[in-house]
């Protein structure tokens, strides 16, 4: 019978259409901005600097090394270092960033920043709602709206933020049992001769 | 659109039709026009806008009422200078640029790039990141062809209804992206020796739980497309194809094996872990528009076939070769040359280094682009209409074609 093959497409769309009221896989659409899907654990949009302790100055983490401005495809990490130093969370002192701006019409949340920072200093964050209404101000996130706290940082990336704060406990407790070892040798050297 | 008096040029230049003859405007007569009203060709600009998501192409199209006399695509208005910033940038840093380039593909195009700088530099892959690769390859093409049998049936007229099907099952396999490397489209997931994150047990239960499902939502869809009258009508023995001029024009991918020509380059090349697969490849006879939308239909199915098999085989271990930095990394001096089988094609990257942390010379071997050489050939003597179906059917998009 001619016509066979669209009645039986049409088939289908009336299958889905009926089937939308009563089966709720079949209606997908998500009404934004009124419900909103999760995002989930790994969801990246734009970097953020870290800062531990509640101290935004003085508990931020990175120490202008310009590693990530170097790596960044697009180049838009502007990092200008500090003058003087600032203890970091070992206690030892570090170059800090007097400005750090990232440009949001630039970056490309390629997250390569992240994986070549050697201090966990700048994360991804998840906002994704950053429209603003003037075309260049805004767009330019300096030091003082990137930096966001390590409850923040737990709060977006549980899993992620529990790895990292584990591995700079070892690298802390490390750094703590190397002392130790070099004052041995004078030590055990002193009562060999007398034998 | 713009309309143009073909008569006002003294030539018809690279016609291919040499027998037909235009009579020139004589200026005496009412609206130029002669007595014999053979009329004139005229040109009209499929301009870059499309009402079909092909992106920002035009089609200088010399009309003989509707029959097609001449075809010059005009492309150039997606170049972003991907091969000059890839000479700029270091090799990491070139692997998000490459997820722009296809931009419905981004781990096949990640998976390509990341293959010619192991071949270059002689790194090694772990296996579970190869199956990894081979994973998230399948469910690209998955997601790539079933997005274009949508399109291609909204550029018929069917207003969006098969294409919002089709990115049904679009958003669960992008929202397994997501969840794996933290964007939807532009993953930047590979590296160079593996993978950047590791897929959790989760993420592939959840995975082979979506292409579990797959088969029922494709024989859905086949009852929307294959025996559909008006879709048969517009697309058999339209745009036919022959091997010989498919191989001469260097045309790869699902349009080559629509012309019956067997080369699949997971066969020949045997990337990656292809060889441990087994599956079939599809061969159409005829060449037609329909021959090459149902190659896409029935490629989804052995992608499937893959995909299950690589889910059982897929062993634990690490993902990415240790012995690989991250940063300065300086490849060896000598080229290569990469290459994949791609949903739209063989996407191929060669690289010339020169020992710096920069390529020398990074070059893309886009298969939209080169697909889209022979539109010309395929278009002549058909209608308007049939244009759009052809174009269609030829699976471009402009990030690739234009770079």
């Amino acid at each position: 019978m001619i016509g066979e093959g669209i009645l039986k497409g049409m088939a289908v769309t009336a299958r889905n259409f009926v089937g939308s009221y009563f089966e709720k896989d079949r209606l997908i659409t998500v009404q934004y901005p009124e419900e909103r899907s999760p995002l989930p654990e790994n969801y990246r949009n734009f970097p953020f600097l870290i800062y531990d302790t509640d101290d935004v100055e003085a508990g931020l983490r990175c120490v202008a090394c310009k590693i990530c401005e170097k790596e960044c495809p697009p180049q838009c990490i502007y990092i200008v270092k500090s003058e003087d130093k600032k203890p970091d969370y070992m206690g030892k002192p570090q170059f800090y960033p007097a400005v750090f701006d990232i440009d949001i019409s630039v970056c490309m949340s390629c997250q390569i920043c992240v994986e070549v920072c050697p201090f966990e200093a700048i994360k991804m964050d998840k906002v994704f709602e950053l429209s603003t209404r003037e075309r260049f101000d805004a767009l330019l996130q300096r030091k003082g709206e990137l930096s966001k706290s390590n409850t923040y940082y737990h709060s977006i990336h549980p899993i992620e933020a529990a790895e990292v704060d584990a591995k700079l406990a070892e690298a802390a407790a490390k750094k703590k049992l190397a002392p130790a070892p070099p004052k041995a040798p004078p030590a055990a050297a002193a009562p060999s001769p007398g034998n | 659109m713009t309309v143009s008096s073909q008569a006002e040029r003294s030539t018809v230049e690279g016609s291919r039709d040499e027998t037909f003859k235009l009579t020139p405007r004589d200026p005496s007569t009412a609206l130029g026009m002669t007595s014999k009203l053979e009329g004139e060709l005229m040109e009209v600009s499929m301009g870059p806008q499309h009402p079909s998501t092909h992106g920002v192409f035009r089609m200088n199209v010399s009309l003989d009422g509707e029959i097609v006399r001449k075809l010059k695509p005009v492309f150039g208005y997606l170049h972003r200078n991907h091969e000059k910033i890839g000479e700029n940038t270091s090799y990491l840093g070139s692997m998000p640029y490459t997820d722009r380039l296809d931009y419905f593909c981004s781990m096949t195009n990640n998976w390509a790039y990341a293959l010619s700088v192991e071949k270059l530099a002689g790194i090694e892959v772990p296996e579970r990141a190869e199956y990894l690769r081979v994973i998230l390859a399948e469910l690209t093409r998955l997601q790539n062809h079933a997005s274009l049998l949508g399109f291609l049936l909204s550029d018929m007229g069917a207003w969006g209804t098969p294409l919002m099907y089709a990115f049904r099952e679009r958003e669960k396999i992008l929202d397994l992206f997501e969840s794996l490397s933290g964007s939807r489209m532009m993953c930047d997931y590979m590296r160079f020796g593996g993978c950047r994150v590791d897929a959790s047990a989760g993420w592939l239960a959840g995975a082979k739980k979506i292409v579990d499902a797959f088969p029922k939502f494709l024989d859905e869809f086949e009852k929307l497309i294959v025996e559909n009258e008006i879709l048969i009508a517009r697309t058999q023995e339209v745009g036919k194809l022959s091997a010989d001029l498919a191989i001469s024009a260097g045309i790869t991918g699902p349009m080559l094996r629509a012309c019956g020509v067997n080369y699949d380059i997971r066969k020949v090349d045997g990337y990656g872990f292809y060889p441990r697969f087994k599956f079939r490849i599809p061969l159409g006879e005829h060449g037609d528009t329909y021959d090459r939308l149902m190659m896409r239909a029935l490629e989804m199915r052995e992608s499937i076939a893959i995909l299950k098999q690589a889910f059982a085989q897929i062993p634990a271990g690490p993902i990415v070769n240790p012995k690989i930095k991250i940063r300065a990394f300086k490849p060896p001096v000598g080229e290569a040359y990469g290459r994949i089988e791609a949903p739209k094609g063989e996407l191929g990257f060669y690289l010339i280094s020169d020992g710096s942390s920069n390529p020398y010379r990074y070059r893309v071997r886009p298969p939209s682009f080169i697909n889209l050489t022979i539109l010309e050939d395929l278009c002549l003597g058909h209608t308007v209409a049939d244009v759009m179906v052809i174009l269609g059917s030829v699976d471009i998009v402009m990030g690739e074609v234009d770079r």
